[in-house]
């Protein structure tokens, strides 16, 4: 696809309605306020994310994915050159599976939030569409930041994997060490802390490639 | 495509029409959702990759904003009370037939012109072009009067300005907030 990220982007964003309906469907309080819980995240983490992935397909000025994992063969990663958004789409990826310090939607003074109402196969299939989201997230860091199939001896395929586990254990191991953040909290950090600061990333990526015509 | 087309096209006409059949607005927004989904599909189908995919991202953030919005300041809480979506029933039926007549007629009417020459290879690219090298005046015009609209739009909307914030001579350092925000202040 031409456009894979704009596609990435569009299937993330789709969790605010699913979410949002789980929280309404079973008709409860707490998980509705679970769903509402996670609207509020979403305003607050969707712009900081919109432009980290702007920067990558910038510094590759490309909107496929296979384009931008192609642009960082032979140079830098883009996540060396562009650690803020970097560190930015990794929050991001807590925040759209609501994991770890963007765990709120779900909170235990909520008593789960939306997962309050469910249980057995359903609530079965929404932990693992959850841990998929996650998994998904680390798996679109790759070819994003962290050069594609890109390394010595093994094959691209082999590489993607090992560095999708990479993050995806990283992000496991940190899951629970890090506190939880109330969606009001967050929502003031990012609009006047991390959307300057992607802001800044996004065009400091297109100064980059507007005065060496490439990627560093 | 044209199995596309018939799979979708019938999905976006059906949802836009439940959106004034059900009565809640929960099931409302879900279905002009749906609707919208089914339209960015047909975009991409017609080879216009960009524009539909955007069509699908913008209208999941826009109607769940919408749905909170409207539950949280209109309708009933949490939407989840049963409520007529339909007001000034012949009103809006007569401005509805026409303008799809009118339309519909249109359609008919106008000599579409061939296609002269093939379709660029990278359409996105091709509008992004138009739009941000001819056009660049229009675009920041257009930008800055909408962010304008929205910055008017919220100062008007709040009741707490900057004299209940910062106080009467402006002096106070912290300013004095109902709930206190993240970055310590």
């Amino acid at each position: 696809m031409t456009v894979g990220v704009v596609w990435f982007n569009a299937m993330e964003v789709l969790t605010w309605a699913g979410l949002w309906l789980a929280g309404w469907g079973p008709n409860a309080v707490l998980s509705l306020v679970g769903g509402y819980r996670f609207v509020a995240q979403g305003l607050a983490y969707e712009l900081p994310l919109m432009f980290a992935l702007i920067s990558a397909a910038a510094g590759a000025q490309s909107l496929s994915v296979a384009g931008i994992a192609a642009a960082q063969r032979g140079h830098l990663w883009f996540a060396a050159w562009m650690p803020a958004a970097f560190a930015v789409y990794l929050a991001s990826v807590y925040a759209f599976s609501f994991f770890g310090p963007f765990g709120y939607p779900a909170g235990r003074d909520l008593a789960g939030g939306v997962l309050a109402e469910l249980s057995g196969p359903d609530r079965l299939v929404f932990q693992a569409g959850r841990w998929l989201l996650l998994t998904a997230g680390a798996g679109m860091a790759v070819p994003l930041f962290l050069g594609g199939g890109a390394g010595p001896g093994l094959p691209a395929w082999a590489w993607s994997a090992v560095k999708t586990l990479a993050v995806l254990l990283a992000l496991v191991w940190a899951r629970r060490r890090l506190p939880v953040i109330r969606a009001d909290r967050y929502a003031e950090v990012a609009w006047v802390v991390l959307m300057p600061l992607a802001i800044l990333q996004a065009l400091a990526v297109a100064l980059v490639v507007l005065t060496t015509g490439g990627t560093p | 495509m044209t199995a596309v087309f018939w799979v979708l096209a019938p999905l976006a006409a059906a949802s836009g029409v439940m959106v004034f059949r059900f009565a809640s607005m929960a099931r409302v927004t879900i279905s002009l959702l749906v609707s919208f989904l089914a339209s960015g599909g047909l975009l991409i189908g017609l080879g216009l990759a960009y524009l539909g995919t955007v069509v699908i991202l913008m209208m999941v953030m826009e109607m769940v904003i919408m749905a909170v919005f409207m539950m949280a300041y209109m309708m009933n809480p949490a939407g989840l009370v049963a409520m007529s979506m339909v007001h000034n029933r012949r009103g809006s039926l007569a401005i509805s037939a026409a303008t799809f007549a009118l339309l519909a007629a249109g359609i008919f009417a106008t000599r579409w012109p061939h296609r002269a020459g093939a379709p660029p290879r990278d359409p996105t690219f091709r509008l992004g072009a138009a739009l941000m090298g001819p056009q660049m005046l229009t675009m920041v015009t257009l930008g800055f009067t909408l962010l304008a609209t929205m910055v008017g739009a919220v100062v008007l909307a709040t009741h707490r300005g900057r004299y209940d914030r910062f106080g009467d001579d402006l002096k106070r350092r912290a300013p004095s907030d109902p709930a206190r925000g993240g970055v310590g202040r």
